[in-house]
This record gives C-alpha cells, sequence and structure tokens, in this order.
C-alpha cells in the first residue's frame, strides 16, 4: 500500500547491463548529485563512504551485493536455497512476465539474498532485501526464503540478521503473499523459543507486510538514519486522513522517538555494531 | 441498500406481493399466476446466488445488514462478558472481545467489529483497528492460555487504520506480534471469516489452527480498490482486482489458505438470520470438539505446519 514512496527517488536509474549483476542506484559518471542536499558528490568519494552523503548524511540506497560487501566478513558469504523460484500461482495477469523482465534488468533471482555468513568472526544467518525486485514486495519465495533462513540458524544455532526494505506485499500473489507474513513470524517464535537472537535493521524504506511481521519482531531492531518505516505509506495515510503530514513522520529518528527501534546506527558504523552485539550474545 | 444484482429478484418479490394484494382486496383469484412468479423467483434467486462474481461476493460480504461479531457473540454463546482495554494505552472498539460459554465450554472470544449502519459503524471505526486493539486481542490470547480456554475469532475488516495515531502507536509491531505469539498459543484457535477480510489487519486475529470461512465472504491481501490503485494507478478498477485477487471463499480452499467452507442460507447470511447462526454453530462445535482431543504440543505444532506450508514456490 506503501509503493509509491519507491516512485519518488527520481535520481535512479538502474540500466541492464548483460550478465553483471552490479546494479547502482547512482548513475554511472564520475559525479553524483545528492539527492537531499544537492551538493555534487564525487563518485568513488561517496562509494568509499559507504555511499552515505559527506556533506547531509543521506544514506543512499544500497542494492544487495552492496550490502553484503558492507557487512560481512570479505568471502564468508555462502549463499543458500538459491534453486527457490517464483512461479504464478494465481495466473495473475503479466506476473511471469514481470518476473523475468525485473530478473533482467537487476540480475537478481528475487526480492532477497539469504545465507551464511561472519561478521568479524561471529557465525550469522543473513538476509538482504532488494527494494529494486518489484519493492521489495513480499511474495512466496521471499517468505520462504526468511523461513528457511530462521530454521537454518536454528538448526546450527546461530543467530540471525536480516534487512528489511519493502513496499509490502507482492500483489500479484495475492493471499499466499499475505501468509507469509504469518510464516516468517511464526518461524520467529521458533527461533525465539530456541533462545537465540535476531537482529533486524530497517532500510530505507520499510512499510507494509514485512513491518507488521518479521521486521518488527527482532530482539534488537536497528534503524539507518532517515529510513522510511511504517504500517501504511505516508501517501495513503494523507489521503486517509486529508491533511498533509508533518516533516519527519515515520522517519527512523521518529520511530525511535516513539519507541519502535532500539537504535539508528550510521551505515559507517553499522558493521562494527553488529560486531559488538554479536559478540555480546556469544556463549 | 438493496445491491444491484439483487433488484430484479426484490421487483418480481413486489410483483408478488402486489397480486396478493390484489387477491385480498378484488376477490380475484392470482392463485396461478402467483404461483408462477414464485417458481421464477426461486428459480433467479437460485441463478444469482450459485453464480456470484467475486465482485458481488466483495458486496454480499460488505452488506450492512450481514451479522456481526457481536451478533454471533449474543447468537451462538451464553454468558458473554466483553473485557475492554489493551493496559498499554486505551481500548479500541473496532475489536470485541470477552469470555463466553459456548455448549457448555468456557471460552474467548475475540473479533472486528462493524457496525449495521453509520452511527454504529463511526463508533466502531468501521471495525478498522488501531494498535491498542490488537495489542487488547493479545491480551485477552495470553489469558485464554493462561486459564486454558479455547480461542474464537471472528474476522470482519477492511483492514488496520491508516492514521497518524496507529503508525505512533506502532501498527506493524501490534500486528506483527500478534502473529508470532498466536502461532505458538498452547490453546486451540478457531477463525471464523464473517465478512471482509482485509490485509494485515484481518490476519491478525487470523493464526488459528482452523479457519473457516462462510460461503460469500472475503479473504484478501488487500481490498480491491487499494490493490488496483497498487497495480494499475486506478482504484476504479477494484472489479478487475477483484477477480485477480483470488479473494473468495473457493479460492482460498483451492489454495490451502482455508480448511472449510460454511454454507450461507440463499440469498447470503443477512437474508435467514436463524439459518445462518445454526449453519456456523454446526462446524464450530464439530471443529472445536475435534481440537479439544489434540495435545498442547499437537495443537502447536500442527499450527506451525499449516502455515509453514502456505506460499508456492518453484
Ligand atoms: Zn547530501
Amino acid at each position: 500500500m506503501a509503493l509509491d514512496i519507491f516512485r519518488k527517488t527520481k535520481y535512479v536509474t538502474v540500466r541492464p547491463e548483460g550478465n553483471q549483476t552490479e546494479k547502482r542506484d547512482i548513475p554511472e559518471g564520475l559525479w553524483v548529485k545528492c539527492p537531499r542536499c544537492n551538493e555534487i558528490l564525487y563518485t568513488k568519494e561517496l562509494e568509499k563512504n559507504c555511499k552515505v552523503c559527506q556533506k547531509c548524511n543521506y544514506h543512499f540506497r544500497l542494492n544487495v551485493q552492496e550490502r553484503i560487501r558492507m557487512t560481512v566478513d570479505e568471502g564468508s558469504f555462502q549463499e543458500l536455497d538459491h534453486e527457490l523460484t517464483t512461479i504464478n500461482p494465481l495466473n495473475f495477469p503479466n506476473y511471469s512476465e514481470k518476473i523475468a523482465d525485473v530478473q533482467e534488468t537487476t540480475g537478481l533471482k528475487e526480492a532477497i539474498l539469504a545465507g551464511e555468513a561472519t561478521i568479524e568472526g561471529n557465525p550469522v544467518m543473513i538476509g538482504v532485501m532488494d527494494s529494486h525486485f518489484i519493492m521489495g514486495s513480499m511474495g512466496s519465495v521471499v517468505g520462504e526464503q526468511i523461513a528457511r533462513t530462521i530454521e537454518k540458524a536454528i538448526e546450527r544455532r546461530c543467530p540471525v540478521l536480516l534487512f528489511s526494505t519493502s513496499g509490502g506485499a507482492r500483489m500479484q500473489e495475492g493471499i499466499l503473499s499475505l501468509m507469509q507474513m504469518a510464516k516468517t513470524s511464526a518461524a520467529l517464535a521458533k527461533l525465539d523459543e530456541a533462545g537465540l537472537l535476531f537482529i533486524s535493521v530497517f532500510t530505507d524504506p520499510t512499510t507494509g507486510g514485512v513491518t507488521a511481521s518479521f521486521a518488527s519482531l527482532g530482539d534488537i531492531i536497528i534503524a539507518e538514519p532517515g529510513a522510511l518505516i511504517g504500517f501504511t505509506g505516508p501517501r495513503v495515510i494523507e489521503q486517509t486522513i486529508r491533511q498533509k503530514l508533518p516533516e519527519g513522520f515515520q522517519r527512523a529518528e521518529f520511530m525511535r522517538q516513539h519507541g519502535m527501534v532500539d537504535m539508528i546506527i550510521n551505515r559507517l558504523k553499522l558493521r562494527d555494531t553488529l560486531a559488538k552485539i554479536l559478540s555480546l550474545h556469544q556463549v | 441498500m438493496a445491491l444491484d444484482f439483487e433488484r430484479p429478484l426484490l421487483e418480481l418479490e413486489a410483483k408478488i406481493e402486489e397480486l396478493n394484494r390484489f387477491t385480498q382486496e378484488k376477490g380475484i383469484d392470482f392463485s396461478e399466476e402467483i404461483a408462477l412468479l414464485e417458481k421464477k423467483s426461486r428459480d433467479m434467486k437460485e441463478n444469482i446466488y450459485s453464480n456470484l462474481s467475486p465482485w458481488q461476493k466483495v458486496q454480499i460480504a460488505r452488506h450492512a445488514a450481514r451479522p456481526n461479531t457481536l451478533d454471533y457473540c449474543k447468537a451462538l454463546f451464553t454468558d458473554f462478558l466483553e473485557l475492554h482495554g489493551d493496559r498499554l494505552f486505551g481500548d479500541d472498539p473496532a475489536i470485541l472481545g470477552g469470555l463466553a460459554r459456548y455448549k457448555g465450554i468456557p471460552i474467548t472470544v475475540i473479533g472486528h467489529l462493524k457496525g449495521h449502519d453509520t452511527k454504529e459503524n463511526v463508533q466502531r471505526n468501521f471495525g478498522m483497528a488501531h494498535p491498542e486493539g490488537y495489542r487488547k486481542a493479545l491480551r485477552l490470547m495470553k489469558q485464554a492460555e493462561k486459564f486454558g480456554r479455547p480461542v474464537v475469532c471472528f474476522i470482519d475488516t477492511a483492514g488496520a487504520y491508516c492514521g497518524m495515531g496507529a503508525e505512533e502507536r506502532g501498527q506493524g509491531e501490534a500486528i506483527a506480534r500478534n502473529l508470532m505469539a498466536m502461532s505458538a498459543l498452547k490453546v486451540p484457535i478457531i477463525s471464523v471469516v464473517i465478512g471482509e477480510g482485509g490485509s494485515g489487519g484481518a490476519l491478525a486475529l487470523g493464526v488459528a489452527n482452523k479457519i473457516l470461512m462462510q460461503e460469500h465472504a472475503i479473504f484478501s491481501v488487500s481490498s480491491p480498490e487499494a490493490a488496483a490503485s497498487i497495480l494499475w494507478k486506478d482504484g476504479s478498477k477494484a472489479k478487475e482486482a477483484a477477480e485477480a485477487l483470488n479473494l473468495t471463499a473457493e479460492d482460498l480452499l483451492r489454495l490451502g489458505v482455508i480448511d472449510e467452507i460454511l454454507p450461507e442460507p440463499l440469498g447470503g447470511a443477512h437474508s435467514d438470520l436463524t439459518a445462518t447462526y445454526s449453519l456456523l454453530d454446526e462446524a464450530l462445535e464439530r471443529h472445536l470438539k475435534e481440537l479439544l482431543q489434540q495435545s498442547t504440543e499437537q495443537l502447536v505444532e500442527m499450527r506451525y505446519a499449516k502455515f509453514r506450508s502456505m506460499g508456492q514456490t518453484g
């Protein structure tokens, strides 16, 4: 229901690059303009700075490879369950074509990549969502990947780390998409019972069914600065209440103030923070 | 109040009534004509109600006269006692909860509550709950677990409320917490979709051992209107969205989401309340008896397995 928030990022130009999986939110070239402060940034500098604007601290949206690279120990990531594929269970008009198209342009199989990795030597099961794949919506494959990731963590007795970014449900999978909320939350109840740690990281933007399921169930919940976090997207709220929302409504800082997240961590310090949390839970 | 597709039927019924009046007032015998029209009316009703389109079902599911959670509480249970509040913020009138006795057994009952008219709907916020509603539901479920009472939920909501207060108080977290807690609850849970089941706001009362659904109820990832505006940027294509979303009871049974379709009287649940209550009663008693035979471990495992297997991948 919050899907329009993704369309506001006019600077996004994702270009098909054949089989190369590396995609950029930032247009190719030497320079890029920060969408918040309009500063012209040198691309190489920006990349070195974890895609955070040096001037205003704007956190550019990342794709899944960038996130994994910035988070885990080099070479430690092993993908799991790559064989899961998206089907069209409702025979929804044009859904199969849309999936094929998005797979082609993003080089991704689905809106999540999950696997095992280490962070400063701490083993973790990790799942990272990508908003470029049908707005990070949660269909059967996303729900199944998350459930398997959690179950694998229970089997190996290790923590779970999930990075969320999502517009909510995958409309084209109808009720089956809705049921992924129950599936992922039920898997977390098992993790809970097993006494294992779940760290949830909200990144910009996370709304809808992902906020109303696993992402809000972390033992520790982290948000990136400025991330939009909510159940209903701002546009729908504005239409419902017929007034403009105040500046900063549903942003990470607002959510922390309202008790919904434990901490807001700058991307440059995120890896260190995660390592510290993980080591505090080592037995 | 009449739905579009009910209109020819109502016209026919009016004609029959008119002929009956003529017979009485003028002493002319119209019995043959009346019998003919009555047959025609019955056939028409059967024809309409056995060929309802998904969009027509949406309209029946939202019918103002359709029995709501409170009606079922009064008709099926005795000793109903409403319990209020989440102990954290407030009481949400969009969700009704309390204690009752069903076939002699104490139960906890929780349901979204829509009104039958505008005044009731304003008071109940059209059955669209705030976080405090879901947290009240959770408190009552935990209480049921403590005292070993089965939980019966009625689902009847267009969705969770979309407002500022709801976001400030953590609408997402409130729904998520319910899904997680229900999946592990140590007592039987039966959820019955009695009208409109919309999005996470409906699912927050739906992680049950058995999900029953009335014949003309709907259960969907979002309202057809919202789906149309998300998918095609055109809220007026709700009818097309209703077709595509697979939201009827038949669809949900086929997709493995619900356990049983509860028949409704010809003409829909609102057309014959006594029959509607007894049809729901029969199924509820049967499923509850079955669940009461199960051990705690079986109940929890069975519920987990049910939701774990939902979804389709290649
Ligand atoms: Zn900037």
